[in-house]
């Protein structure tokens, strides 16, 4: 970046004003908390730090939030676009509805989600009734987290990739089906590259989304250290015992394994446009 | 007319006769106060030592604080009489979760006691939630009035941290500020099908416990040592033996709920487990919710004297008025009214002289430990439930 580029005058009228707001606002809302976060961790010193989380339970904990979060958003990924693919393609009864509905995990509060999840898959609900005799328990296991988080992450593939889709010329298509290409060459070589930067994008969302998600997951999750104990909830836990610098060492945790994963699937995103071109 | 009752070997109190209690006490009113006493004909003469009073209120403890806070009482009124019509008080008691119906009813009886003894009215807000976390609450600044929570480690960890409430704050009201007590019970499914009589059946194989998870709840923490009673009774003392015990009954435990009540859903609507260990308050709750025919109430050989301290907030306190306010609001919940109110919410409260005998005779016998015995919650919290304490150490172990 150049030096003074942001005092430079732009073209367009207004850019101070537009800039100071985006950058007060920004910090006051995101910038600030991260800020305090990453300080108050710097107070404690990387040793600690490190002790903290190499714990076994913190580090159960992690994976398991990172196994059930990647697990979820790769269903979200697949099943999202397919959802996403039907609802823009076919006209059918109902789907306006399906379509407000895709938005409902958005709105619906969290641990609303969670409570009415469970009450459907335990043991005496009405799905888990039916699971259960064939020996498959989701509420209270790591199935049951996957769920919660398949719930809450869908939105985000769907909402990124449906207004893509939409974009895609058909004439496109047709010119692959005239050239000779087959319905399956067509899909994975034409329209997916197109559609690549947004999945990739939603699933980026989802998975960052879920993988701090507390809310849902504590109601279905049976919370038991080294088996369903998420990484929030140690937080949680450690804060009921006044231990703000352990709680902050997971914190932190949580946040440079969620900045790796966004700059990963960032670098994935970059590769895949220089393999296929800026589409 | 003026009658003088005795409140303990050093205090006294004068005020109008209201009524006799039937065990030898009167009841009097002091001006924004009502005491119960017995009478004091004469000289000042110690009360008989075996007195209901002087089981009501454990001496010792009770000198000091009690002494500074009922003789304030009184004269904080009279002080406070000329300013008092500006200043609207307000009273926020932050509470944790299986008070809340308790709360709400007292709230209503206070509002009535405290305008028949011609005060300003005041406002009452409630806030219920875990116990930790509203004590948390209070330290990161919620401006509480007076706190009413599970376990006094919770009111502790305020004084500790925050210095709005004193050090000794658990001698100021009677009964180390417990106005109402409880203990820990199990709730089987109908007719007891596992048939569970006792803490060693919880861990059986075929037995699944449903209990909060002791760092996030303070019900759970009483369920702990509950349990942690039985086993080093059970086995002369060896510590070893009740730790085996206890990772037994964990093994047991296929859902640790975050909250007291969330367990009880689990337990009450989701169906899991055979036996849920709960304050003994909220199975009767549970009970008179869902059906007597639902669930059954086994009460072990051993449990706790679960005590839910009340205090005030001493450095949130804004003006005279609502000092005298929130004391009053505290002092009132050892009133007969009050407790009677308590027996009827299902907890076990020292007054019974104005509560019906249902409410009295729920209770069945059973033998409570006081977390004194272990060395009080200044050093069973870090003990047992510290980061790494004896309840990490369970789940390490595996």
């Amino acid at each position: 970046m150049r030096a003074g580029y942001l005092s430079a005058p732009s073209p367009l009228p207004g850019f101070g004003l537009s800039f100071g707001i985006t950058i007060s606002i920004l910090s006051i809302t995101v910038l600030l908390p991260i800020a305090a976060l990453v300080g108050h961790g710097l107070g404690i010193g990387a040793a600690d730090l490190w002790e903290v989380i190499s714990a076994r339970r913190i580090r159960a904990a992690l994976a398991l939030s990172f196994r059930a979060a990647l697990a979820a958003s790769v269903f979200n990924l697949v099943f999202g676009l397919a959802l996403a693919w039907a609802l823009v393609r076919y006209r059918f009864w109902g789907r306006r509805l399906i379509d407000a509905a895709i938005d409902l995990p958005f709105a619906l509060p969290t641990a609303v989600a969670g409570i009415a999840l469970t009450a459907l898959y335990a043991p005496s609900g009405v799905f888990g009734q039916l699971l259960s005799p064939l020996g498959i328990q989701i509420a209270y296991t790591e199935t049951g987290i996957w769920l919660a988080l398949i719930f809450i992450g869908l939105p985000f593939v769907v909402r990124t990739v449906q207004p893509v889709i939409e974009e895609i010329d058909r004439e496109v298509e047709e010119a692959s089906a005239t050239l000779g290409a087959r319905r399956t060459y067509t899909l994975r070589r034409v329209i997916l590259p197109m559609l690549t930067p947004a999945l990739l994008t939603g699933f980026a969302l989802a998975l960052a989304r879920s993988f701090g998600e507390y809310g849902s997951v504590i109601f279905i999750a049976g919370n038991l250290p080294f088996q369903t104990e998420i990484a929030p909830l140690l937080i949680v836990i450690r804060l009921e015992e006044y231990n703000y610098d352990a709680a902050t060492a997971i914190g932190l945790a949580m946040l440079l394994i969620s900045f790796a994963m966004l700059l990963t699937i960032n670098a994935i995103q970059i590769w895949s446009r220089r393999r296929i071109g800026n589409v | 007319m003026i009658h003088t009752i005795s409140l303990g070997t050093h205090v006294l109190a004068q005020g109008t006769f209201i009524r006799k209690l039937g065990d030898g006490r009167i009841e009097i009113d002091t001006g924004g106060q009502r005491l119960a006493g017995t009478p004091v004909a004469g000289p000042l003469s110690a009360p008989r030592s075996g007195s209901p009073l002087r089981r009501l209120m454990s001496a010792p403890r009770w000198k000091g604080g009690l002494f500074a806070a009922l003789s304030a009482i009184p004269l904080a009124f009279a002080a406070a009489t000329a300013p008092r019509a500006q200043e609207a008080s307000e009273i926020l008691n932050v509470s944790y979760d299986p008070t809340r119906e308790f709360y709400r009813q007292y709230n209503t009886l206070f509002r009535d006691w405290w305008a028949s003894q011609g005060h300003e009215e005041v406002t009452l807000r409630q806030s219920h939630g875990g116990s930790g976390g509203q004590a948390r609450s209070v330290i990161d600044g919620l401006e509480a009035t007076v706190v009413t929570l599970a376990l006094s480690a919770d009111i502790s960890a305020i004084a500790e941290r925050t210095g709005k409430i004193p050090a000794d704050w658990q001698t100021r009201l009677p009964h180390n500020s417990s106005p109402y007590t409880s203990t820990i019970v199990f709730l089987v499914r109908d007719g007891n099908p596992k048939a569970i009589a006792d803490w060693d059946d919880l861990t059986r194989d075929d037995v699944q416990v449903i209990t909060p998870n002791p760092k996030t709840s303070g019900g759970a923490r009483w369920n702990f040592m509950a349990a942690w009673a039985w086993a080093l009774k059970e086995h002369d003392g060896d510590e070893q033996a009740a730790r085996d015990y206890m990772t037994a009954l964990f093994h047991n435990v296929p859902v640790l709920d975050t909250g007291a009540r969330g367990a009880t859903n689990t337990f009450t609507q989701r169906g899991i487990g055979d036996v849920l260990l709960a304050w003994e308050n909220e199975a009767f709750l549970a009970l008179a919710e869902q059906g007597d025919a639902a669930f059954d109430i086994v009460v072990p050989s051993v449990s706790v004297l679960a005590e839910p301290p009340v205090t005030l907030v001493d450095g949130n306190i804004r003006s005279d008025a609502q000092r005298a306010a929130a004391e009053a609001y505290l002092t009132h919940l050892y009133s007969p009214e009050a407790q009677a109110l308590a027996l009827r919410n299902f907890y076990r409260a020292w007054d019974t002289s104005a509560a019906s005998e249902e409410d009295i005779s729920r209770f069945p016998a059973v033998e409570r430990l006081s977390i004194d015995a272990f060395g009080g919650w200044a050093l069973v919290q870090p003990t047992f439930f510290g980061d790494g304490g004896v309840f990490d150490q369970i789940y390490e172990g595996q």
